[in-house]
């Protein structure tokens, strides 16, 4: 069962090494997304460390979303999505690989590159540390979520529209939790309580999301 | 067998089509009579409110309102999970039907919240849990009909709406619980069990109107269902016999 996820999240790795301006372009898209906010709301230090949480949080859901709709389309037009399907184990095995291989490559660097950014906010230490640890934590769920958003709109025209009208409302709850430990945190109230539940739908979504998607994405197949 | 009921029958659009004509006019005219009832005690008997005065009667329609948009999105994750479980046909109509109704619903209630919220709380919106979760509600069945308006395939887009609808079932009450926690205004439900905060007058009143807002909702439903059956059926014999019969 490891053996499969494994194998799946190494291909998808290889795959996306190969392809890397695909990764660093939505970086890219992240820090330029972040940057323009102190140029539209003006650079008070004050104003700027109270957005800075959900500014960079908004950035990361919409980072996100811009490498998702990539997810299944390669290996869908391809037909290696269907080769996948028709193999004896379980699709949601799959997903689980393809979910954790997205994170990695799209997760993961929103984490690393999120406390630079919150620098440019002004943010404490103690922000940033817990910025990141909620990136870290919230960023798996996001990517679970999408993936059925993903499997969804599979083929269909206009399918990156549609796909944030379906998987953005679903998103709310992170970006509440991952903002929300960061604001909590400045406000001296500690933010374990969010970072717990960031971990509780992280932990769910990557339990349930891979069986709804592996469904959704078999509707695709049809 | 001939005289028996059999609701299995009912699940066959063409059986359904006439039966869904035969009942619309039924339930339009109760729902106008619950609605006729439910004003006048709503807006003629019911008394002023000591606080709120008279403006507080926009709850007859905001309140049902509320409840169908959400009571309409759980018969739509339930049609959508017999559709996907039995692979009957007429559950993605159905859902599909009642998707711009609870849409509407979500609309009306929103509306005429803000209407309410600018006298009571002096502001047209705030970011109070329940308004945002209505919110996101609504945003749920846009997402929901954009899903479906995209895919050609009937058969795919009520599979898919199906099962989008079912992950946003699973959904809805996180969503409800983080904006809650996130951040609350809105005054508690007047209406528990047993023990009501508001004049009977007022509750029958909100009851009719609730009934009113069912009906139609059923109402609306069953003729918008019958135009996706001809739509979706326009190849099969029934159609085309009843299109002859009705084009003289």
């Amino acid at each position: 069962m490891l053996k499969i996820i494994v194998s799946v999240i190494g291909r998808d790795l290889k795959l996306a090494m190969r392809r890397q301006a695909d990764i660093v372009s939505a970086l890219f898209f992240f820090i330029i997304v972040v940057s323009l906010f102190p140029l539209g709301v003006g650079p008070e230090p004050d104003l700027l460390r109270k957005l800075a949480p959900g500014v960079l949080w908004v950035a990361a859901l919409l980072a996100t979303m811009l490498s998702l709709p990539r997810l299944f389309a390669d290996d869908h037009r391809d037909g290696t999505l269907e080769q996948l399907a028709l193999a004896p184990h379980p699709l949601g095995l799959v997903v689980t690989g393809k979910v954790i291989a997205h994170w990695l490559v799209s997760g993961l660097p929103l984490a690393v590159i999120a406390p630079i950014l919150g620098i440019q906010f002004d943010l404490s230490n103690d922000a940033l540390l817990v910025l990141t640890l909620a990136i870290l934590l919230g960023t798996p769920a996001l990517s679970g979520i999408g993936a059925i958003g993903a499997a969804l709109t599979l083929g269909l025209r206009g399918g990156g529209v549609l796909l944030s009208l379906l998987v953005l409302p679903l998103y709310i709850p992170v970006l509440i939790f991952g903002a929300g430990a960061v604001d909590a945190t400045v406000a001296g109230l500690g933010g374990e309580g969010h970072l717990s539940l960031l971990a509780a739908m992280t932990f769910a979504s990557l339990g349930f999301a891979p069986w709804a998607t592996a469904a959704a994405l078999k509707i695709a197949l049809e | 067998m001939k005289d028996r009921l059999n609701l299995y029958r009912l699940a066959s659009p063409a059986t359904f089509y006439p039966f869904a004509g035969a009942m619309i006019p039924f339930f339009a005219a109760v729902s106008v009579v619950f609605g006729l009832a439910g004003l006048y005690l709503g807006m003629l008997v019911a008394p002023t409110d000591f606080q709120q005065g008279e403006g507080y009667r926009i709850i007859f329609i905001h309140v049902p309102a509320s409840w169908m948009s959400m009571f309409i999105y759980l018969i739509m994750a339930g049609w959508a999970a017999i559709g996907l479980a039995f692979n009957t046909r007429l559950s993605g109509m159905m859902a599909q039907a009642l998707a711009p109704t609870g849409a509407l619903m979500a609309f009306i209630s929103l509306w005429t919240g803000a209407f309410w919220g600018k006298p009571m709380w002096g502001a047209w919106w705030v970011w109070d849990a329940r308004l945002t979760s209505e919110l996101i509600l609504l945003f749920l069945y846009i997402g929901y009909m954009a899903l479906t308006a995209a895919i050609d395939d009937a058969r795919r887009a009520d599979k898919a709406g199906g099962l989008l609808l079912l992950v946003g079932v699973v959904n809805v009450p996180i969503i409800y619980f983080s904006v809650k926690w996130w951040n609350t205004l809105h005054q508690g439900s007047s209406i528990a069990m047993g023990k009501s905060s508001m004049a009977t007058t007022m509750l029958w009143g909100m009851l009719l109107m609730a009934m009113c807002f069912w009906m139609y909702s059923i109402a609306v439903a069953f003729m918008r269902v019958r135009t996706i059956m001809l739509e979706r059926e326009r190849h099969t014999d029934w159609v085309k016999a009843l299109l002859a019969g009705d084009g003289k």
